[in-house]
C-alpha cells in the first residue's frame, strides 16, 4: 500500500470555483499594491538606491538604541539600525561612503568610544547612485525579459493562449510576492530580484505540467468540453503539483531557518512565491486559458 | 538513446568517477607526493562572501584623460604655431576636451590647417567664427581617435592596476574590464580595505617642478598668480603638536620630469631618524634629463609633486648625476611601501572613481559557510526523508540521484573553476528540491499506469516516456530564467544562477538517466512482480 497525500481519482471542481480564485487573487494583489503605495513605493536596498550598509557584531548584548546614541552627531545619525542575528546589527544609510576615512570617522571611532572596541565590523557595502540606477534598469529588464522568454517558450511548445495564461500567472506571482516583501517592510535587493526570477522559473514549471496534461487530454477526448478537460487535468496532476511544491518548500524553509540572516532577502520571497506560484498555476493560468477559450472557441478545434 | 544497459551503466560510472576525481583536492587536503601530479590541483573556488575579501567596481574617468592630453597638446600647438609664424592669442584648453584660440591674422586659418595636418593629425577644427580681422577657432580631437584614446586609457589603467595588485600581494585576484570604462576587482583576503583602495585608486602621477622664487608667493595667494605658475600645497607635520598643516608653494607650471622616467622605486630607512623614505632610480633617459635639470637649476628648489600634492621641495645643491633621488615626507612604513609600489607600477593615465565597494570580513564568510552547509544538509535530508517515506524503494533511487546531483554540481564548479557563493549554496539546495520533481513526475505517472493494471515493466516504460518531454520543458524554462539572471546579476547572485543552471543540467542526467539505469538493472536481474513505489 503506497502512501498518498492526494488520493487517486480525486475530483475537485477547480473550474467551478474559479471565480472565487479570481476574487481571492484580486484581494491579494490589491493588498500588495496597496502596501507598496502606502510605503511610498518599494523599499529599495542600497543595490538600487545607492548608500552604505555596515554590519557590526558586538561581543555582548547591546540594543539598537545604544548604537543610535553612539552615532549621534555623526553622518550616520539618521541611519537605520536593524538587529541582524545575535549581537549583530546592520547600519544602513543613504550616504555612499566611498572614502574609507569617512567610514572610520563616522563609524569606527564613535563605536570605539562608546563600546570600548568590543565589536567587529564584519561587512561594508557601498554602492554609488550611478551603479544603483544601473542595477534598477537591469532589474526591470531582467524581470520583463524572463516573462517574455517564458511567453515565447511556452508559446512555442504549446499554443499562444496557453502561453498568455501562463505568463499572466507569472505576473500575478511577481506582484503578490513583491507585495509580501513590502508588507514585511523588507528591502528590495538584488537577492529579492534573484528570488523573483527563480519564482518565475519555478511557477512556470507547474503551469507547463498542467498545460501538458490538458493538451494530452484534449487530444484523447477532442469532443469533450474544455472546462471539463481542464478540471480533469488539474486533478490528475494535482498530486505531483502538491508534492513538488512541498519538496521545494521544504528546501526553501531550511534555507530561511538555517541559512543565516544574510540569506533572508533571498529565502523569504521564495517562501511566498513557491506557495503563490503553485496556487496560480492551478487557478490563474487555467482560468485565463478558459477565458480565452470562451472568447474564441474555434482555435482549439484547429490545433 | 543508449539501448544497451551495460553501456549506460558504464556511462554512469564514468561520470560519477570523473566527478569524484575533480573533487579530490577540495575534500582531501594533503595528497601524498607522487600521487599529487596525477590529480587536479584546484579546489572549489569560494566567492568573496564566503572567504572574505573585497569587491570593487571602478570607473576610469576617460574624459579626464582626454582633457589632460588636450592640455599638453595645447602647449605643443603654441610652439608649432610660433615656429610657423602664425599670429594668435589665448590658446587654451576649453570646456570638455577642446582647445580654443584666436587667430589675429586673416591668413592664419590656412596655416593652422596645414600645421594640424602635418603635426597634429588627431586634431580637427570643430568650429570657427570671424572675430575682428581674424578668427575664433575651436579644436577638438577627431572622434575615431578619441575613441581609440579612451580605449587605450582603459587598457593602460587595467595594466597598471594589475601590476599594483600583483605587487600588493593578493592571492588569486580577479581583475576584469566591464563595459566601456569600468574595471571590476575581486580581491580575496584583503585585511585592510582602506590601504588596498588607496593603493589601487591612487593616480600616482609623480612630477618634478621648479619652485617659482622670482615671484611672490603671498601675492599669488592673494589671487595674482603669475603667468606660467601655479599654486600647489604640501602637508607638514608639526613635530611638537603632531598636527598636520597645509603649506602653499608657488611652482612653475612646466613639468620637467614625470614618474614615467622611473626605473624603480624602493623603501629605505634614513640613517638619522630611522624614518622610511622612498628612493627612486631613473631610467637612462630620465637620468640624463635629471642631470640636465639639476645642472640648469642649481640653488633653485625642485618640488616633488605626487598627484598635485607637494611632498618636498629641496634646494638643488649641485648637479645630480647617476639618476638617484629620494622622496621624503613623514611616511609610515606602510605608506612608504605602498608609494614605492605605485611608483613602480606607474601612474594611472586617468583618475578612477570607486562606484561600488563590498567588503566581507573572514569571520562573516566562515559563518556563512557554516549556515549554508547546515541549511543544505537539513534541507536535503528533509527531501530525502520525504521521498523514502512517500515512494519507498523508488524514493531511495531518486534520493541516490539527488545525492549524485549535488556531487556533480560541486565537481563541475571545481573542474571549471566557477565560484561558489552563499546564494550559490542556496541554488544548490533549491536544485535538490526541484530535481526530485522530475522523479515525482515520473513516479506519479508510473503509479497512474500501474492503477490501470499495466505490468511493472510497461508502467515503468510508459511513465518515463510520458514524463520525459514534460521534464525537458520544466528544465529548459528553469535554465532560461537562470541564464537571464547570469546576465543581469552580480557577484554572489551570479553564483546562484550558475549553480542553478549546473544543477538543472545535472538533474536531467541524474533524475532521468541514472534512475532509469537503476530500475532497468533491477528489472533485468530480479523478477519483480510488485514495484515499491
Amino acid at each position: 500500500m503506497s502512501m498518498e497525500l492526494i488520493k487517486p481519482g480525486v475530483n475537485i471542481d477547480f473550474v467551478g470555483k474559479m471565480k472565487y480564485a479570481v476574487i481571492f487573487s484580486s484581494i491579494l494583489i490589491i493588498i500588495g499594491i496597496g502596501s507598496i503605495i502606502y510605503h511610498g513605493g518599494l523599499n529599495p536596498g542600497i543595490d538600487f538606491a545607492g548608500g552604505s550598509i555596515i554590519q557590526v557584531k558586538f561581543s555582548k548584548n547591546i540594543s539598537a538604541d545604544q548604537i543610535r546614541a553612539a552615532l549621534k552627531s555623526t553622518k550616520l545619525e539618521n541611519s537605520t539600525i536593524q538587529q541582524f542575528g545575535v549581537h549583530e546589527f546592520l547600519i544602513r544609510t543613504h550616504e555612499s561612503f566611498s572614502d574609507q576615512k569617512m567610514l572610520a570617522a563616522n563609524v569606527e571611532q564613535p563605536l570605539s568610544t562608546a563600546f570600548n572596541k568590543d565589536f567587529e565590523i564584519r561587512r561594508v557595502e557601498v554602492v554609488g547612485s550611478k551603479v544603483g540606477s544601473d542595477f534598477t534598469r537591469k532589474a526591470i529588464i531582467a524581470v520583463i525579459l524572463s516573462w517574455l522568454a517564458m511567453l515565447i517558450y511556452v508559446g512555442w511548445r504549446f499554443e499562444f493562449r496557453y502561453a498568455v495564461g501562463g505568463i499572466l500567472a507569472l505576473v500575478h506571482d511577481v506582484i503578490i510576492t513583491m507585495g509580501a516583501v513590502s508588507i514585511m517592510n523588507m528591502e528590495f535587493t538584488i537577492a529579492t530580484l534573484a528570488s523573483l526570477i527563480f519564482i518565475i522559473g519555478f511557477s512556470i514549471n507547474d503551469t507547463i505540467v498542467t498545460l501538458d496534461r490538458i493538451r494530452e487530454n484534449v487530444k484523447l477526448n477532442p469532443k469533450q468540453k474544455l472546462g471539463d478537460l481542464i478540471n480533469l487535468s488539474i486533478n490528475q496532476t494535482l498530486s505531483r503539483t502538491v508534492l513538488t511544491s512541498l519538496t521545494v518548500f521544504l528546501t526553501v524553509l531550511a534555507l530561511y531557518i538555517f541559512g543565516g540572516a544574510v540569506i533572508h532577502d533571498l529565502a523569504f520571497p521564495m517562501l511566498v512565491g513557491v506557495v503563490i506560484g503553485t496556487y496560480s498555476s492551478i487557478y490563474i493560468a487555467c482560468t485565463i486559458v478558459l477565458t480565452f477559450e470562451k472568447m474564441k472557441p474555434s482555435i482549439m478545434k484547429r490545433k | 538513446m543508449f539501448k544497451d544497459l551495460k553501456i549506460r551503466i558504464a556511462i554512469t560510472a564514468v561520470v560519477c568517477l570523473a566527478a569524484l576525481y575533480f573533487l579530490i583536492p577540495t575534500f582531501v587536503s594533503n595528497i601524498p607526493s607522487p600521487l599529487d601530479q596525477y590529480l587536479p590541483k584546484e579546489k572549489i573556488h569560494l566567492g568573496l562572501d564566503l572567504q572574505g575579501g573585497m569587491h570593487l567596481l571602478m570607473e576610469i574617468d576617460t574624459d579626464k584623460a582626454l582633457e589632460s592630453m588636450m592640455e599638453r597638446t595645447s602647449n605643443d600647438l603654441k610652439e608649432s604655431l610660433m615656429e610657423n609664424k602664425v599670429r594668435f592669442r589665448n590658446v587654451e584648453k576649453a570646456e570638455g576636451a577642446t582647445i580654443s584660440m584666436e587667430l589675429t591674422d586673416s591668413a592664419g586659418k590656412t596655416v593652422l590647417e596645414k600645421v594640424l595636418k602635418d603635426r597634429f593629425p588627431d586634431l580637427e577644427i570643430a568650429s570657427s567664427s570671424p572675430r575682428d580681422s581674424g578668427q575664433l577657432v575651436t579644436l577638438k580631437i577627431n572622434n575615431k581617435r578619441a575613441i581609440d584614446l579612451k580605449k587605450l586609457t582603459v587598457e593602460h589603467s587595467l595594466e597598471t592596476i594589475r601590476n599594483r595588485v600583483d605587487q600588493f600581494g593578493v592571492a588569486e585576484p580577479e581583475i576584469i574590464p566591464e563595459g566601456d570604462n569600468r574595471i571590476l576587482l575581486q580581491l580575496p583576503g584583503v585585511k585592510d580595505p582602506e590601504r588596498a583602495k588607496n593603493l589601487i585608486g591612487k593616480t600616482a602621477l609623480l612630477e618634478f617642478k621648479i619652485v617659482d622664487e622670482e615671484n611672490s608667493l603671498d601675492e599669488a595667494l592673494r589671487g595674482n598668480i603669475p603667468e606660467g605658475s601655479v599654486i600647489a600645497y604640501g602637508t607638514r607635520e608639526d613635530k611638537a603638536s603632531g598636527q598636520r598643516g597645509q603649506v602653499p608653494y608657488l611652482l612653475k607650471n612646466k613639468t620637467l620630469l614625470t614618474g614615467a622616467s622611473l626605473e624603480t622605486a624602493k623603501v629605505q630607512i634614513s640613517d638619522r631618524f630611522g624614518e622610511p623614505h622612498v628612493s627612486i632610480k631613473f631610467n637612462a633617459q630620465g637620468a640624463a634629463d635629471f642631470d640636465r635639470i639639476t645642472n640648469e637649476n642649481v640653488r633653485k628648489r625642485l618640488a616633488i609633486v605626487l598627484d598635485g600634492v607637494v611632498h618636498s621641495a629641496p634646494v638643488i645643491q649641485e648637479r645630480i648625476s647617476g639618476g638617484q633621488a629620494q622622496i621624503t615626507g613623514n611616511f609610515t612604513m606602510d605608506e612608504a611601501r605602498d608609494l614605492a609600489i605605485v611608483l613602480r607600477a606607474g601612474a594611472l593615465p586617468a583618475p578612477v572613481n570607486i562606484l561600488e565597494e563590498r567588503t566581507v570580513g573572514p569571520s562573516l564568510g566562515s559563518d556563512s559557510i557554516q549556515h549554508g552547509i547546515l541549511a543544505t544538509i537539513i534541507g536535503s535530508l528533509l527531501v530525502i526523508l520525504f521521498m523514502v517515506v512517500y515512494y519507498r524503494l523508488s524514493g531511495a533511487v531518486a534520493d541516490l540521484a539527488v545525492i549524485i546531483n549535488i556531487i556533480l554540481i560541486l565537481a563541475v564548479l571545481a573542474a571549471f573553476q566557477a565560484t561558489l557563493t552563499l546564494p550559490g549554496i542556496a541554488g544548490m539546495l533549491l536544485t535538490v528540491g526541484v530535481a526530485v520533481d522530475a522523479n515525482i513526475l515520473i513516479f506519479e505517472r508510473i503509479r497512474e499506469e500501474l492503477r490501470t493494471g499495466k505490468t511493472v515493466r510497461l508502467a515503468l516504460n510508459t511513465g518515463y516516456d510520458r514524463a520525459f518531454i514534460t521534464i525537458i520543458d520544466t528544465h529548459v524554462s528553469g535554465i532560461v530564467a537562470a541564464i537571464i539572471l547570469v546576465f543581469f546579476g552580480t557577484g554572489p547572485i551570479k553564483g546562484f544562477a550558475v549553480t542553478t543552471i549546473i544543477g538543472l543540467l545535472a538533474s536531467l542526467f541524474t533524475a532521468i538517466f541514472i534512475t532509469r539505469v537503476i530500475f532497468d538493472y533491477v528489472m533485468q536481474n530480479f523478477n519483480i512482480k510488485k514495484l515499491s513505489i
